[in-house]
């Protein structure tokens, strides 16, 4: 891949009590472009934002963002790097004693000393980006989940991020929701020449907006590619998450004894 | 013996266990402490938070003074006509209330109240992600959310601890004096003949601050401290009601033994 | 919640919370009553002060004069050195007696100024050269009861 990333990952390896979570990792999240990372639940999809946005600390390897090391990075610069970052949670993570406005606003009040005309200027074309403006008075608990999904879409953009982070953005919603966010994450990484990482294990929605994908399994990259290559490829594990299959190399069964065996240690005890 | 060994074990890492949070309770009230410069630079959310723990708790504080004031009349008027000395209700009623019923009672009404309130939201912004989010957005949920909240308390509680032994005064005087008909002079000027601003009112609002300073410390620490689950936070809350009133009745004990000691 | 209303109640919660803090002092309390604007100090040696405290009242003809500042002992003397904060609208002739009176039968114990003739005033700092001690209950019984005992057997 190209050697302009924004995200650099080298040898990543995470452990938490001891249990090694992240194995040996590498990725390149070039600029301008949409990047999915994907694999079952509990594959450590999640884990491996967290280290990105700094939140995490990884047992070996580097994390580099932008030519900078976030895992050496101390709080005040760590601080300065995030705002320069977008996240957006699984369920949205909106502040639910504020209101949309306010929610949208909340960043922009932290870290600048912007006069209020100009924070609602910026608030009202976030809002309006993601076509919520209208809703800006409504409370968090008044949403559904879809808009409140956008609403913390408008939140993470709010100071022009030059990193966007995804984790689940799929979830939960109704399948014309999933189409909406799926376009308006193409859309806003390209307005705002942003690079934007995905975590998702949605495949069909993802394969229609992203430019690259990395297919994560136990802690590892197993497959890697463009969603044409990936689409043409033959292995088997790419194979069964595409076309998800219910048994292959991701096995359908959590690791047991033999079913034998299980069964006649009942029979002796009845 | 393996029954003993396995006993022995469980006991270590409960020990273990407590240690641990304990250490982490205080390097968390440290870390408040570090962060409250910031929490005073921006007073518009210490007021909301005096709000949400003083205001929100003004009429519960209010009328259960009132009865406790109106109980104290009915049964020190009682207890003290039987030796001829109903005069002496109001040094009752008074000393009683401002040396420990006030702070006491207005610390474990406190704890239900605000304390829960505030464990309740701290743990449902960690439960839904929203403490992580404000990190990643580089504000620091201690300056901004833990902060304000456990000054809002301390402020607070003083302050209504106040209000309550005043409600049970203004009762006391109610059942005593218009009820009873004790000789209103005698019931006031008594009051103040025996009730020492220094060594009663003063040691009162030392106690209640302390016991705001104990609350507001557990309510946010349970609640930051709490498994981010639904059954997690109602864990947590249970926590904070149940170690703030055993915090309150021990700190009165100590606070009492080395304040009134001459007595 | 408007933040304007919300300051409302804020302001309304603070002005009741200090207003009953002020009651507390005021009107139950005696910070009133015990607070002389300014004092100045008289000393009193006592053989015995019996359960004299610090603050406690110091009264003239009944009405609270001043408070007790300080209680010491004298190694030299043996004596309890009394130390008195006094109103400063009051005087007192030289030839003031101070007495430990108690209130009651078993209330607290105050110190009693009985004034005398002098034309001279008590200025600040002075001792008050005449003083009588307290009056310990048990040392009076038990002089009661040895009295008793010695004229006992005569009557019968």
């Amino acid at each position: 891949m190209s050697t302009d990333s924004l995200v650099k990952i080298r040898d990543l390896n995470f452990s938490y009590d001891n249990r090694p979570i992240l194995n040996g990792i590498n990725m390149d999240f070039p600029r301008g472009k949409v990047v999915a990372i994907m694999g079952g639940s509990g594959c450590g999809k999640t884990t491996l934002l967290r280290l990105i946005g700094g939140q995490l600390r990884p047992t070996k390897g580097s994390v580099e963002v932008n030519g900078e090391a976030v895992h050496l990075m101390r709080h005040d610069a760590l601080y300065a790097m995030r705002r320069r970052m977008g996240m957006l949670f699984q369920f949205g993570a909106l502040f639910t004693d504020i209101s949309v406005y306010d929610n949208v606003a909340f960043q922009i009040r932290e870290h600048t000393d912007l006069p209020e005309e100009l924070v609602r200027d910026l608030v009202m074309m976030k809002l309006n980006a993601v076509g919520l403006r209208g809703a800006h008075a409504l409370m968090p608990n008044e949403l559904s989940g879809g808009m409140a999904r956008r609403v913390a879409l408008a939140r993470a953009i709010a100071l022009d991020p030059m990193l966007m982070m995804y984790d689940e953005p799929f979830t939960g919603l109704d399948p014309l929701s999933l189409g909406v966010i799926g376009q308006l994450i193409r859309k806003l990484n390209d307005a705002l020449g942003a690079t934007s990482i995905m975590v998702t294990h949605d495949i069909q929605e993802s394969m229609l907006i992203v430019d690259y994908i990395y297919f994560m399994s136990d802690g590892r990259v197993v497959a890697e590619g463009t969603p044409d290559e990936l689409r043409a490829t033959k292995d088997p594990f790419v194979h069964q998450f595409l076309y998800a299959e219910a048994d292959g190399p991701v096995p359908f069964h959590y690791p047991a004894p033999p079913f034998a065996a299980d069964l006649l240690r009942g029979g002796a005890r009845g | 013996m393996d029954k003993l060994r396995d006993l022995l074990t469980k006991l270590g890492s409960q020990v273990t266990e407590r240690l641990w949070r304990l250490g982490f309770a205080s390097r968390f009230f440290v870390a408040i402490l570090a962060y409250s410069a910031q929490t005073f630079a921006r007073p518009h959310l210490l007021l909301r938070e005096i709000w949400f723990s003083g205001v929100l708790s003004l009429i519960i504080i209010l009328v259960s003074g009132l009865f406790v004031g109106l109980v104290l009349g009915l049964q020190g008027y009682e207890t003290l006509q039987r030796y001829g000395s109903s005069e002496a209700l109001g040094i009752l009623v008074a000393l009683s209330l401002v040396r420990e019923l006030g702070p006491v009672v207005a610390g474990l009404l406190f704890a239900s109240r605000a304390g829960s309130a505030v464990t309740a939201e701290i743990g449902l912004m960690k439960a839904t992600e929203q403490l992580k989010a404000m990190d990643m957005m580089a504000v620091n949920p201690l300056a901004r959310v833990v902060a304000p909240r456990f000054w809002g308390g301390v402020i607070s509680m003083p302050l209504l601890a106040a209000l309550f032994s005043m409600m049970g005064v203004f009762g006391g005087y109610l059942i005593g004096v218009v009820f009873i008909g004790v000789d209103e002079g005698a019931f006031w000027s008594q009051m103040q003949a025996s009730v020492d601003f220094r060594e009663d009112v003063l040691n009162g609002v030392i106690k209640s601050f302390v016991f705001g300073v104990a609350v507001s410390l557990i309510a946010v620490f349970e609640g930051y401290d709490s498994i981010p689950t639904a059954e997690g936070v109602s864990r947590a809350i249970t926590r904070t009601v149940v170690t703030s009133a055993l915090a309150i009745l021990a700190l009165d004990f100590v606070l009492t033994s080395f304040m009134f000691r001459s007595l | 919640m408007n933040r304007t209303v919300l300051d409302l109640w804020v302001g309304f919660f603070v002005a009741i919370g200090i207003a009953a803090l002020l009651f507390l002092a005021l009107k139950v309390g005696n910070l009133s009553s015990s607070n002389f604007a300014e004092t100045y100090v008289l000393q009193a040696k006592f053989d015995n002060i019996g359960g004299l405290k610090v603050r406690g009242p110091v009264k003239s003809a009944g009405v609270v004069v001043g408070r007790v500042a300080n209680i010491q002992f004298d190694p030299s003397t043996y004596e309890a050195v009394v130390t008195m904060n006094v109103d400063s609208r009051y005087r007192f002739p030289k030839d003031t007696f101070a007495s430990i009176l108690t209130s009651g039968l078993l209330g607290e114990q105050y110190i009693g100024l009985d004034v005398g003739g002098d034309e001279k005033m008590l200025k600040a700092g002075d001792t008050i050269a005449k003083t009588q001690s307290a009056v310990v209950l048990e040392k009076l019984i038990s002089q009661f009861l040895y009295n008793k005992a010695t004229e006992g057997p005569e009557k019968k």
